[in-house]
C-alpha cells in the first residue's frame, strides 16, 4: 500500500521509497524531513476539492504537506 | 609613529533548522539594528547585526537562511552551507557558530545539527522555545545533550529573553572553548546521523507527559476541506478591506503633507524651470510612491502575522490544488495575493518559493493581478463611461464592471501561468512539500522589526527608481519649452513621442491624448489619471478634482468603444518602472524584465484590440 492510499489517522511505517520517481530536489527535502524507509507516519490531513491533495502528515514530531504524487511514492504498511 | 590596524571584526553566523526559532533569537540579541542587503549573485537575503559581548566587545551576527541539511535542495540552502563553510566568495568564515534547535523537535534538528559539527568549527548551541518544549510535555537535560554534541548547550526562549545572557557568554568563549570540545568523529552518512539523532534526542529526554498538542485540534478546523477555504477567503477579505479602507486616511494624509510641501516651494521660488521641477518632478515623484506606503504597510503586516503565527502555511496548504491546476504551488499564493495591492511587495515575497522555474513564473505573473495603482484610472474612466445603474438588488453596473476587470486580470494570469509553464518556464510539474509550523502567538516586537525592515526596503528601492524616472518624464514633458500660445505637451518630447506612439495604437481605438497619457503611466499607472487632466486642460487644484474634471471631459470626448479599450489596456497594462527594476533585482538580470515588458505589452495591446473592435461591431 502507498501513502496516498492510507486510510486517515491510521499510524503506519515506511517500508520502502521509490526515490528515482521523485524530483531530485523534492527527494532530498522529503529525505531531511524524516521521509525514510522505517519512519512513523500518519496521514492527519487531506486538502480540498474532489482530488484531496495535497495531504498533511505527521512524521515524528512534525507536520509535513507532500502531494499525492509525492505519497504515491512512498510504500507503507500499518504499524 | 605606526598604528596597529583595529582588530577585525569577529563574526558568529546563527544556523538551523527552519522552523527553529533562529529568527526570533536573532531579533532579541540584535534588536532593530540590521543590515538586510542581498547575497551577491543570488537572490537571497543576508541579514546581520551588531551583538555586544559581555565584554563590550561588538561581533557581528549573521542569521543564515534556515536549512534541513547540507545537501542543498535550494539556493537559500546553498548560500547556508557555502558560507558555513568558508566556501562563499567575499563572505569571511563565520568564527563561531550558534547552532540554533527546537527543543522540541530535537530528533529532527539533531539531523543537521550533526552536520554542523561535524565542521569542527567553534559551535555553541541554542537549545530554542524550551518553553514550547515544557508546554508539550518535554522535560529536557541540556547537559546530557552538551555531553553528547561534545559542544556548550545554552537553553533559551527567545521571545522572553531567556538564556540570553548565558548564550552571549557562550559565544564569547566558544573559540578558546573550542580546544575543550570533545570532537566526535562522525561523518556518517544520513540514515545513520538519523539513528544517531533519536539516541542523541533520547538521551537528553527526561521525560515526556503525553500531552495534547494543539495544533492537531486547530488544523483540524483550518485545513477542514471545508470549513478551511471559508476561513481563508473570510480572512483575506479582512485583509483586503484593510488594504484599501484603512489605509486611505494615512494616504490622504500623506499626499495632504506633499501637498503642503509644495504649496510652500510655490509660494517661496519664484516662477521658473527650478520651482517646476521640485513640483512637479521632486516633489510629484516622491509623493507617488509614499502614497502607497501604508497600504504596504498593513499588508505586510497580516502577512507577517500569517507567517510568524504559522497560519501561511496552512494559505498554501489549502490553494495548493488550485495553484496546481496552472502548474504552480501553493507557496505562489501569497505572491500573488499581495501584487493586488502592489506588485513590488508581490515579487519580493516569490524569495520563499524554493523551486526556480515556479518563482520565475510567479514574478512574471504578479504585475497581471489588479495592483491598487490602476484603481484610480478605472475608477475615472468606469465614471465616465459606465451608467450607475443597477443590474440586481445591491449590484451596481459600475462595481460589475470593476469586479470583471478583477477577473479578467486574474484569468489572464492563469493563462500565462500555464503557458510559460509549458514554453520558457519548462520543467517537472512543480512539487509541494512543506512543513507545517507549530502556531505560535506572533511577537509585537518581531512584527515591528519586520515591518519597519520591509517599508524601508519598499521606500529604498521603488524610491530611488520612481523618482528617477519621475524626473526623466518631467524633462521629457516639460523640454523644449513651448511658445506663447502653444500647448506645452504638444511642444514637448513627450508630444512628439506621442505622434510617433499614436499612429500605432491608433488601430486599437486610442486617441493622441490616450498615447500621450500612457507615457507617465509607466512611472506609475495612477499617473495617467493627472497626465490626461494635464492634457485636456483641466485646471484642478487636487487629484479628486482632476479627476472629477476629467469624468467629465472624457465623457464627452471619448467613443465608448475607446473607454473600454483603454479598461482592458490598463488589465494587462505595461509595467510600472519600478515594477521592472525590481524584477530585474529580483531575476539578477535584465533577460526576464525585459522580456515581462514585452508580453505586457504584447497582450495590452491584443486585448485593447480586442475589445475596441468587439465594441464598435456590436454598435456600442
Amino acid at each position: 500500500m502507498t501513502l496516498d492510499g492510507l486510510e486517515h489517522a491510521t499510524q503506519a511505517r515506511i517500508v520502502a521509497v521509490d526515490w528515482p520517481a521523485l524530483a531530485g530536489d523534492e527527494a532530498k527535502r522529503l529525505r531531511a524531513l524524516g521521509v525514510d524507509e522505517g519512519a512513523e507516519i500518519k496521514v492527519l490531513h487531506r486538502g480540498v476539492f474532489g482530488t484531496r491533495d495535497p495531504l498533511a502528515i505527521r512524521i515524528g514530531r512534525m507536520t509535513i504537506a507532500l502531494r499525492r504524487a509525492h505519497a504515491a511514492a512512498i510504500e507503507v504498511e500499518p504499524a | 609613529m605606526s598604528r596597529d590596524d583595529p582588530p577585525r571584526t569577529r563574526t558568529a553566523a546563527l544556523v538551523g533548522n527552519p522552523n527553529s526559532g533562529k529568527s526570533a533569537l536573532f531579533n532579541t540579541l540584535t534588536g532593530a539594528r540590521q543590515k538586510i542587503a542581498n547575497y551577491p549573485g543570488v537572490t537571497v537575503e543576508r541579514k546581520a547585526g551588531r551583538l555586544v559581548l559581555p565584554d563590550g566587545e561588538a561581533v557581528e551576527l549573521l542569521d543564515l537562511p534556515g536549512s534541513y541539511s547540507f545537501d542543498a535542495a535550494s539556493p537559500d540552502e546553498a548560500v547556508t552551507r557555502d558560507v558555513v563553510k568558508g566556501s562563499f566568495e567575499g563572505e569571511a568564515t563565520p568564527d563561531v557558530l550558534v547552532l540554533v534547535m527546537d527543543a522540541s523537535n530535537l530528533e529532527q534538528h539533531l539531523v543537521f545539527a550533526q552536520e554542523v559539527l561535524e565542521l569542527g568549527r567553534p559551535t555553541v548551541v541554542a537549545l530554542n522555545m524550551v518553553d514550547l518544549a515544557e508546554r508539550d510535555g518535554l522535560t529536557l537535560d541540556p547537559a546530557a545533550l552538551s555531553e553528547a554534541l561534545g559542544v556548550p548547550v545554552v537553553p533559551t526562549v527567545a521571545v522572553r529573553r531567556k538564556g540570553l545572557a548565558e548564550l552571549t557568554a557562550a559565544i564569547a568563549e566558544a573559540e578558546a572553548h573550542a580546544a575543550e570540545d570533545v570532537r566526535k568523529n562522525w561523518h556518517l552518512s544520513l540514515p545513520e546521523r538519523r539513528l544517531s539523532a533519536k539516541h542523541i534526542a533520547r538521551a537528553a529526554i527526561l521525560s515526556t507527559t503525553a500531552r495534547h498538542t494543539i495544533e492537531n485540534g486547530v488544523d483540524r478546523l483550518l485545513l477542514n476541506p471545508w470549513i478551511g477555504p471559508v476561513i481563508l477567503f473570510g480572512l483575506l477579505f479582512v485583509i483586503f478591506q484593510a488594504v484599501f479602507a484603512w489605509a486611505t486616511p494615512f494616504a490622504d494624509a500623506l499626499e495632504g503633507g506633499v501637498g503642503l510641501l509644495s504649496g510652500a516651494v510655490t509660494d517661496t521660488l519664484p516662477e521658473g524651470l527650478v520651482r517646476d521641477f521640485l513640483t512637479e518632478g521632486v516633489l510629484a515623484g516622491v509623493g507617488s510612491v509614499v502614497v502607497f506606503l501604508p497600504q504596504i504597510v498593513i499588508l505586510f503586516f497580516f502577512i507577517l502575522v500569517m507567517e510568524a503565527s504559522g497560519y501561511m502555511a496552512r494559505a498554501a496548504f489549502l490553494m495548493d490544488r488550485l495553484m496546481a491546476g496552472v502548474g504552480l504551488s501553493g507557496k505562489s499564493f501569497i505572491p500573488l495575493l499581495s501584487s493586488f495591492a502592489c506588485a513590488i511587495p508581490g515579487i519580493m515575497a516569490t524569495r520563499s518559493i524554493s523551486d526556480p522555474k515556479d518563482r520565475l513564473t510567479t514574478i512574471l505573473i504578479a504585475p497581471l493581478m489588479t495592483c491598487s495603482a490602476r484603481l484610480p484610472v478605472y475608477a475615472v474612466v468606469i465614471a465616465a463611461f459606465i451608467p450607475a445603474t443597477s443590474v440586481g438588488p445591491g449590484v451596481g453596473l459600475q462595481g460589475l464592471v470593476l469586479f470583471a476587470l478583477y477577473v479578467a486580470g486574474i484569468v489572464g494570469a492563469m493563462i500565462v501561468a500555464l503557458v510559460l509553464r509549458g514554453t520558457v518556464a519548462k520543467g517537472a510539474a512543480s512539487g509541494f512539500i512543506m512543513e507545517l509550523p507549530r502556531y505560535q502567538l506572533p511577537r509585537l516586537r518581531d512584527l515591528a522589526i519586520g515591518l519597519w525592515q520591509r517599508a524601508w526596503v519598499f521606500l529604498r528601492r521603488a524610491g530611488t527608481i520612481i523618482f528617477a524616472a519621475t524626473i526623466a518624464l518631467w524633462v521629457l514633458l516639460s523640454f523644449p519649452q513651448a511658445e506663447p500660445g502653444e500647448s506645452q505637451l504638444d511642444a514637448s518630447y513627450a508630444g512628439t513621442v506621442a505622434d510617433v506612439l499614436h499612429p500605432a495604437l491608433e488601430p486599437v481605438g486610442f486617441n493622441r491624448e490616450m498615447s500621450l497619457a500612457l507615457i507617465p503611466a509607466l512611472a506609475a499607472r495612477e499617473v495617467a489619471v493627472s497626465a490626461l487632466a494635464t492634457t485636456y486642460a483641466v485646471d484642478a487644484e487636487d487629484e479628486d478634482l482632476a479627476a472629477q474634471g476629467v469624468t467629465d471631459r472624457i465623457a464627452g470626448l471619448w467613443s465608448l468603444p475607446t473607454a473600454l479599450a483603454f479598461l482592458a489596456w490598463f488589465v494587462f497594462a505595461p509595467q510600472c518602472l519600478s515594477t521592472i527594476a525590481v524584477a530585474r533585482r529580483e531575476t539578477n538580470g535584465w533577460k526576464w524584465p525585459i522580456f515581462m515588458l514585452a508580453y505586457l505589452f504584447g497582450l495590452a495591446y491584443i486585448f485593447a484590440g480586442i475589445t475596441y473592435w468587439s465594441a464598435v461591431a456590436l454598435g456600442l
